[in-house]
């Protein structure tokens, strides 16, 4: 049951098709935006196709082994969040003491292998893309963690199951002060877990090509493709759990689940079409200060009770 | 070849300037732009030649750059197709009988591999209304290459 929890449903291949699906809408309201017609529905899937059929290089600087199971690492991690999320939701009592947790440090194995990947890589720009990636993970987890805090301590427990009761008893957390600062500090901290624009430099195309991804060719570049696409479908999941009381798949509540799950995906897309790349330090002092003190107000304003 | 089906749908290109006026660049930065929105087809910028399914070869090749343009043309991943975008990457144009001209991107590809796929996209600079014919072209090409194969 639980191998089919993790390759089937809300595990690696229902997350993987729903990412694809999702980076597809992310890039048609970028379309849209800038005035244009967008790709096809199935753009997605024809990128990860043509990349699975394609040679792959690995060049003669890089360390073989470290740098074949990076990706395939990451995307494992990656399919593992989405199965807990999805059966956290799916059942409140599939939950255990300190998931929450553990589920945060899940999603920060693909940021890490990352950086692992384009380390072993032994490309000079990969591996300024490589260090961006670790001051910027530095960067974000303070406030999000903060954030979680808030939560944590409005609930009174680290179990998602918890959580997502204690919200359908006394309504979601994004109902209150507290609850809409944390979920804007996470929001943005989502943002930068992502990769994307404004917080996108390691990746920064224009001065490091392509960062961290520099050497990764064929299916090597198509697993991180794929790791992208699932963090792209749980980011917001963990989001709608955390602060929206969780995804309902029953009846009418699937609707409201989806409008939920849309609504953080456009906030995202219109978040990278509207901002220009920072520079990492002013990435980081962004994270740690402007908005490590938000998430402390945020914080402080939930021990008052708002 | 097994991934010419998707390949057709989604081609990611590198731009390769071999010492070009910058015109054909131009053009082809607007063929990339909202106006013609490339994306459509599923062609997209990309940054690094391990990325590469195409690339858009500008300019008529001099010695300094000839090994660079092979050394890139040998680090893409096959499959891979060339487009010679311009009269200068298909014959030199008027630089051909000049001293620090090594020739066409025909033969400087070939040296390589000697059996590459190069579409050439004629125009001094081309239109992209031009480049656009090219890519089909090619797929046309990649199409009947599967039929030959089948």
């Amino acid at each position: 049951m639980a191998a089919l929890y993790y390759l089937i449903f809300p595990g690696f291949l229902f997350a993987a098709v729903a990412g694809l699906l999702t980076a597809w809408f992310d890039r048609k309201v970028t379309a849209r935006v800038q005035w244009r017609q967008g790709p096809p529905i199935l753009q997605n899937f024809y990128d990860v196709g043509k990349l699975l059929v394609k040679e792959v290089t690995i060049p003669e600087s890089a360390h073989p082994a470290v740098f074949l199971m990076a990706p395939a690492v990451a995307l494992s991690a990656a399919s593992l969040a989405a199965a807990m999320l999805g059966v956290v939701n799916m059942n409140w009592d599939y939950t255990f003491v300190g998931d929450l947790i553990v589920l945060w440090y899940i999603l920060s194995i693909p940021s890490i292998m990352i950086i692992v990947g384009a380390s072993a890589s032994g490309n000079p720009l990969a591996s300024v893309g490589a260090s961006r990636e670790m001051n910027q993970l530095i960067g974000y987890e303070l406030p999000m963690v903060i954030a979680l805090a808030t939560v944590i301590f409005k609930v009174g427990s680290i179990n998602l199951g918890e959580i997502l009761r204690y919200q359908a008893e006394h309504g979601p957390i994004l109902y209150s002060v507290s609850g809409v600062i944390a979920c804007i500090v996470a929001l943005i901290s989502i943002q930068a877990k992502l990769g994307l624009v404004p917080f996108d430099i390691p990746e920064a195309e224009t001065e490091l090509g392509a960062g961290v991804f520099m050497e990764y060719s064929g299916a090597a570049l198509g697993a991180f493709k794929l790791t992208k696409a699932i963090l792209l479908y749980t980011a917001p999941i963990f989001l709608i759990t955390l602060f929206w009381g969780g995804v309902h798949i029953k009846g009418l509540g699937i609707l409201w689940a989806i409008l939920k799950y849309l609504l953080f995906v456009v906030l995202i897309t219109l978040i990278r079409n509207t901002n220009p790349r920072l520079r990492i330090d002013q990435s980081v002092k962004f994270f740690w200060c402007s908005l490590t003190i938000l998430a402390l107000i945020g914080l402080l304003l939930m021990f008052l009770g708002y | 070849m097994p991934g010419l089906n998707s390949l057709k749908k989604s081609i990611w290109v590198y731009h390769v300037a071999c010492s070009p006026c910058n015109n054909c660049d131009i053009e082809i930065l607007d063929l990339l732009t909202p106006r013609f929105d490339a994306e459509r087809f599923g062609i997209v910028l990309v940054g690094s030649v391990r990325h590469a399914d195409a690339l858009l070869v500008t300019g008529s090749v001099n010695r300094q750059i000839k090994p660079r343009l092979q050394q890139l043309y040998l680090q893409a991943p096959k499959p891979c197709v060339v487009f010679a975008i311009g009269s200068c990457a298909i014959n030199g144009n008027f630089f051909r009988k000049s001293y620090n001209i090594v020739g066409p991107v025909e033969r400087v590809i070939k040296e390589v591999d000697p059996n590459p796929i190069i579409v050439y996209v004629p125009g001094c600079p081309p239109k992209p209304e031009a480049m656009i014919s090219g890519v089909v072209k090619a797929i046309g090409y990649l199409d009947n290459l599967k039929k030959a194969k089948a």
